[in-house]
């Protein structure tokens, strides 16, 4: 056991120092393999963001009727029983055009604008909370809703969100199939640099073949290349997703300052960097192996001169 | 301790290497497998350590037929072996003390025991002062020793050498037969397959000759 022991941690500091002879070489490939894994893991952290905040904005959908500019107090008390009776409806808020100005008046900074108009140009208007907050739901209520008399205009306030949410799911998958993709690449590169590793020593492989070395302890130190090459790639990938995180987050601050809005990226949750980290070596060992097995059978045994 | 019966090995495309060859060697014995080049004597060393198989008959080594062996217990049986090549086949991207600790690493040796019979090794061939040294700065007879200490440290009871003086003037490869000598004095056996009649007529051996792949009587 101690044997076996002493045997992987002797492969593994002999690959640290194969990696320590050409070290512009392997900064390289790991920075290859990591710009590479950057490009999912991004556009999945920017995603994810923007799917919770979509998240938080759909959560309470509402109904917005507008009634028409020249509606009279009646035609507006009678939409207002027609949505106390309606089963659809949990709850409404009447908003009148005068508070709707003394509103954009407050909240705009526009107040001299404002002020300046002839006539107030906005609507009564309802603010109506579906009981059911499924898109069909809001969308036969809103149907309903537009066909009673004097109502102008109905608008699904989650529509955008759902449409964003649409795109999001899109987006996901997008980056699901460049993930696909780019673990599939990076199989391919570990393969070839393996390739080119077994067919470097391939003189230095044939000498412990002959003197009894086992498949897996030839086999062994490309596997911990090839782990150790796609793992550096991961962390690679990790710090230059932590740095744009941090980037755009530095510059929202300025931005949300001005907006009184607090909006920041969260960065990858722990689980997600140790995947990052564990998921690439996988994949490079994975790669090792297939080329270590592939081109150690071409190698051919001596006492041939 | 080796046994060869009725072995033939004929190689895709029709080349007859080696034709119904039968003979045993025992424990402790000093042989030699002469003949001519192409004769079949690397084809036989081939087989004995299980590069090759057999087309037909059988290859024993302490009572384990090679021709019937599985993949997996190959290495095992190579441990059982010395290895001595002509090319010697030295690793040159490392010191003489890390090539003849090879197979010590390889079997899973704890570093301190290693260190001790590397260094028995080196002394045995006369390369002790050498063990910083890389191999390309010794000379022919010094590499071929080097391959020896290799071939020994792990103290294999089958020594198995192919053409080992092939390259050598004629004062190395008298060291070189020494050392052999000095081998199976202490009990190990010893295989050479060679051409060297000077290597011959000093050492005495028994002989097995081998013409066009059968035994000559």
């Amino acid at each position: 056991m101690t044997a076996w022991l002493a045997q992987h941690g002797r492969s593994f500091t002999a690959t640290l120092a194969k990696l320590a002879r050409t070290p512009l070489g392997a900064a390289l490939n790991f920075l290859v393999i990591g710009i590479a894994l950057s490009l999912p893991v991004g556009l999945y952290v920017v995603i994810d963001n923007l799917q919770a905040s979509s998240n938080q904005l759909a959560a309470e959908p509402q109904v917005s009727a507008f009634m028409a500019l020249d509606a009279s107090r009646a035609e507006v008390a009678q939409i207002e029983t027609r949505l106390k009776q309606n089963p659809r409806v949990r709850r409404f808020r009447f908003v009148p055009r005068d508070e709707a100005l003394q509103e954009l008046r407050r909240s705009s900074g526009l107040a001299d604008v404002v002020d300046s108009l002839p006539q107030n140009p906005l609507p009564d208007a309802f603010i109506v909370n579906a009981k059911d907050g499924a898109p069909q739901a809001l969308e036969a209520l809103r149907d309903e809703i537009i066909q009673w008399p004097r109502v102008a205009h109905v608008q699904l306030d989650a529509a955008w969100a759902r449409r964003l949410d649409a795109a999001l799911r899109l987006g996901r998958l997008v980056a699901a199939v460049l993930g696909a993709l780019l673990a599939l690449a990076l199989v391919a590169v570990t393969f070839n640099t393996i390739r080119l590793q077994v067919l470097t020593q391939r003189e230095e492989i044939e000498v412990i073949k002959l003197i009894g070395a086992t498949d897996a302890f030839i086999r062994r130190p490309f596997l911990y290349f090839g782990a150790l090459q796609g793992g550096a790639g991961g962390v690679v990938a990790w710090l230059i997703v932590s740095g744009g995180v941090w980037l755009i987050n530095h510059n929202l601050g300025e931005l949300s300052h001005v907006y009184a809005s607090l909006f920041q990226l969260k960065h990858l949750t722990l689980g997600a960097s140790l995947g990052l980290l564990i998921f690439p070596a996988a994949l490079g060992w994975f790669g090792a192996w297939l080329s270590v097995g592939r081109h150690l059978a071409l190698i051919e045994l001596g006492f041939d001169k | 301790m080796i046994s060869f019966s009725h072995v033939s090995k004929r190689y895709p495309g029709g080349h007859q290497a080696l034709k119904d060859v039968g003979f045993t060697i025992g424990a402790g014995e000093l042989v030699f497998i002469t003949g001519h080049s192409g004769a079949g004597k690397t084809t036989l060393l081939r087989l004995l350590a299980a590069i090759e198989r057999p087309t037909s008959g059988s290859v024993i080594v302490n009572g384990q037929n090679i021709s019937a062996l599985r993949p997996r217990a190959v290495p095992f049986l190579r441990r059982k072996f010395g290895l001595v090549f002509q090319d010697h086949k030295l690793l040159f991207d490392r010191n003489v003390f890390d090539n003849v600790a090879l197979p010590l690493q390889i079997a899973g040796y704890g570093a301190k025991d290693a260190a001790r019979r590397v260094r028995a090794a080196l002394d045995k061939v006369g390369l002790l002062a050498y063990e910083k040294a890389l191999p390309v700065t010794l000379s022919g007879g010094e590499q071929q020793r080097l391959c020896i200490a290799r071939a020994i440290v792990h103290r294999p009871a089958i020594m198995l050498a192919d053409e080992p003086t092939g390259n050598l003037d004629a004062e190395y490869a008298a060291e070189i037969g020494e050392l052999f000598r000095s081998f199976n004095q202490v009990g190990v056996t010893v295989v050479i397959a060679t051409h060297d009649q000077t290597l011959l007529a000093r050492l005495a051996p028994r002989v097995v000759t081998l013409k066009h792949g059968e035994l000559a009587a």
